[in-house]
């Protein structure tokens, strides 16, 4: 009979191994979904992990767009991390991604036509201070009145989405769009445009932040105080009070650094890859980066490969579709199918598989 | 390493057509949403499939659905055309700037981009004259409404909506003086929740008919239930016949897809702006059911004649802007130019265009 032993210690060999099985796990899974939809599973499964990254006719393509579609979850996922690691949810990342990219390219148009290097750090600061503060309503609102962050910050999405709207429709409207909303396009604008540094890589700005913040909370974590102070209040809030830190300060820290990452992230996005400030700018990241920081367990290095294999999966799903006709509900199907067999193998790091033999009557 | 990929890139470029060159005319198409919306994009996979019937084994056809506006978009073009895509068809007004980056990447493939005003050598653009559609749909929605409050779902704020809505209420007006319009924008093309909600608050408002320009059945669903009347949005929601649904606006993009592969295959294609109506047949008007008296079908039905036979433009003057100032004198019709960039309300509607 298989029963379960809990282990005194996670087992760190099956933190690195669980993800693995879990993704082999899911090709089998999926292989026999994409079967059963009378497709070959080897071809599909192929095309999915195998085509984005090494066919010969497109990979050179693919390869660079895995970064750019990962870098905004990467650094959005960071500052997550932090504050899931303390116990503070952020669940309005999505918000302050959008608030981030909105302040960001403000001060962009105010500068325009006129050309000069220092438009673009300008730039970026204000992304991040857009960022910062749309954090800060929900880090104050829990520390003045204690109100839940989780739904404080859930509920200034949809707040950050009608300003988004607004101002596609009224003050950063495009005065030579024809009448049609949506900002001027920031890409094609040199002094705030956000191009690939080299040439072909797709590694645009975004991407340096996004490993940069992977490198920072590596050290935060490990080596800072303030890491400390951080995992010591994830563990126990309690202790962390008897070890005089500070609950105020960790909220704050914690909601306005996550906040001014993914308001980074919308200003990297708006003034590259997306260009402009339209009514449909966000398109999920902020929410999507929740799953790829508890993917990564809550870990930088685990949230940088999470990232890249959930953008792994969006862009071979994208093949699959149209080379293979599969239908865009099969390819989520798939994509929940690989979260949920991580999620489950979990249960292997902190227990132990046990065969014991029936004991006689 | 970064010379490499470059070098692969260019390869991965010049080589595209060359090593997926066969027979067969490969046509790519980019949907905002699903193929079963009921709606846009269902209209546009009739399209893609009756193109497929029409040249049967000339043709490869592949498809993305559920693509989002923006850089997601340009990912999925790119790709197809990498993959040796001759034509590409992107079926929504967000793909403009993604469609524009990518034709300037490959000068080789043709583009089509539906619904914009952005054009390049390789890339073209088509719509459709939906207002006159809605010219039509306002009579009938004028003659049957009980209330006097006819409620709209608006969806993004794009001279295309705005057009829709002016179109329908000036012809509404025209039959009843009395109606008035309740306007919702929920600012996206699909929603199905988003759509039922506005259609509920439109009810409770006391609109007894629901004009929809969003791509669901779900105001439909909402108005069946409540005893309302609708129409049909770009499919013909047949399904919701003989009522709510009491006709429709019926997208048929088919004969356009199938002359412009046809275009590409002859290697005659040219970039063009196609915006037909009714005449040609790109705007279809659905049946119109036993649920409208026959007098307000047959002056429907007139009405829809004199468009095709091009004796009536559904905006002829006299008509004013919102805010009085003339926009149109007396048998004045308007130009393309202004229709194709209108952003503001005739005059008689209520609440403002969303900026």
């Amino acid at each position: 009979m298989i029963s379960l032993v809990k282990r005194p210690q996670p087992s760190k060999t099956w933190v690195v191994a669980t993800p693995i099985l879990a993704v082999i796990v899911t090709m089998i899974l999926g292989g026999l979904l994409f079967a059963a939809m009378g497709k070959d599973p080897f071809v599909a499964i192929r095309t999915i992990f195998w085509d984005p990254l090494f066919n010969p006719d497109f990979a050179a393509y693919s390869r660079p767009q895995l970064l750019v579609k990962a870098a905004p979850l990467i650094l959005i996922a960071i500052g997550l991390s932090l504050g899931f690691k303390a116990g503070i949810w952020n669940i309005g990342a999505e918000g302050q991604y959008i608030i981030g990219a909105i302040t960001g390219a403000s001060v962009g148009l105010a500068f325009y036509p006129m050309e000069a290097w220092y438009i673009f750090p300008l730039m970026v600061i204000a992304g991040a201070l857009g960022g910062f503060l749309w954090g800060l309503i929900p880090a104050l609102c829990k520390t003045k009145f204690n109100a839940p962050e989780i739904l404080v910050s859930l509920m200034l999405v949809y707040f950050a989405e009608q300003i988004m709207i607004s101002v596609s429709l009224g003050a950063l409207r495009n005065p030579e769009g024809n009448g049609f909303p949506g900002s001027r396009n920031l890409a094609q604008y040199a002094s705030s445009a956000n191009p690939e540094l080299i040439a072909g890589t797709g590694a645009h700005w975004g991407v340096m932040a996004a490993f940069a913040a992977v490198v920072a909370a590596y050290v935060l974590l490990s080596k800072h105080m303030l890491g400390f102070q951080i995992r010591v209040t994830g563990e126990s809030t309690r202790a962390a009070g008897f070890a005089g830190i500070n609950a105020n300060r960790l909220i704050i820290f914690c909601l306005g650094t996550s906040g001014a990452l993914a308001g980074l992230a919308g200003l990297f996005e708006v003034t590259g890859p997306a260009g402009q400030i339209t009514t449909s700018f966000n398109t999920g990241y902020g929410f999507t980066a929740i799953i790829v920081a508890f993917l990564g367990r809550l870990n930088p290095i685990g949230i940088l490969l999470a990232g890249l294999l959930l953008a792994l999966t969006f862009i071979g799903g994208e093949l699959a579709q149209f080379m293979l006709s599969l239908p865009s509900a099969s390819i989520q199907v798939f994509q929940g199918m690989l979260l949920m067999t991580l999620l489950a193998m979990d249960i292997f790091v902190n227990y132990k598989v046990v065969w014991r033999k029936k004991e006689a009557v | 390493m970064f010379k490499k990929i470059l070098a692969t890139t260019a390869l991965a470029v010049g080589l595209a057509g060359a090593a997926f060159a066969d027979d067969k005319t490969k046509v790519g198409f980019v949907y905002v949403g699903p193929i079963n919306d009921g709606g846009w994009t269902q209209g546009h996979d009739h399209g893609r499939l009756e193109l497929e019937k029409h040249f049967g084994d000339k043709v490869e056809t592949v498809f993305v659905e559920n693509v989002p506006e923006g850089p997601d978009a340009e990912r999925v073009m790119t790709q197809m055309a990498l993959t040796g895509t001759d034509i590409i068809f992107t079926t929504s007004f967000g793909f403009m700037d993604p469609t524009l980056n990518v034709a300037a990447k490959f000068p080789d493939v043709k583009f089509e981009h539906a619904t914009g005003y952005k054009s390049a050598e390789n890339v073209a653009t088509y719509s459709a004259r939906f207002y006159e559609g809605r010219a039509i749909q306002g009579t009938i929605a004028g003659r049957m409404t009980k209330s006097n409050i006819i409620g709209y779902i608006g969806s993004v704020p794009i001279p295309e909506v705005v057009r829709g809505i002016n179109s329908a209420f000036i012809h509404a007006k025209k039959v009843n003086p009395d109606v008035e319009f309740k306007v919702i924008w929920i600012y996206e093309w699909m929603n199905p929740a988003k759509e039922a909600d506005a259609a509920k608050a439109l009810l409770e408002q006391g609109a007894d008919v629901i004009l929809q320009h969003t791509d669901s059945t779900a105001p439909l669903a909402a108005a069946k239930e409540a005893g309302a009347i609708g129409f049909g949005q770009a499919s013909d929601m047949y399904d919701f016949a003989p009522a709510p649904r009491v006709s429709s606006i019926i997208d048929n993009w088919a004969p356009y897809y199938i002359e412009r592969t046809q275009a590409v295959m002859d290697g005659t294609w040219e970039t063009v702006n196609t915006w037909d109506g009714i005449s040609t047949g790109m705007v279809g008007i659905g049946e119109i059911t036993d649920a409208v008296p026959a007098d307000v079908k047959a002056e429907a039905l007139a009405l829809k004649d004199a468009i095709v036979a091009g004796t009536y433009h559904p905006f002829t003057g006299p008509l004013n802007k919102q805010d009085g100032t003339p926009f149109l004198a007396e048998g004045e019709v308007a130009d393309d130019g202004t229709l194709a960039g209108m952003n503001f309300y005739v005059e008689g509607l209520t609440g403002e265009v969303p900026q």
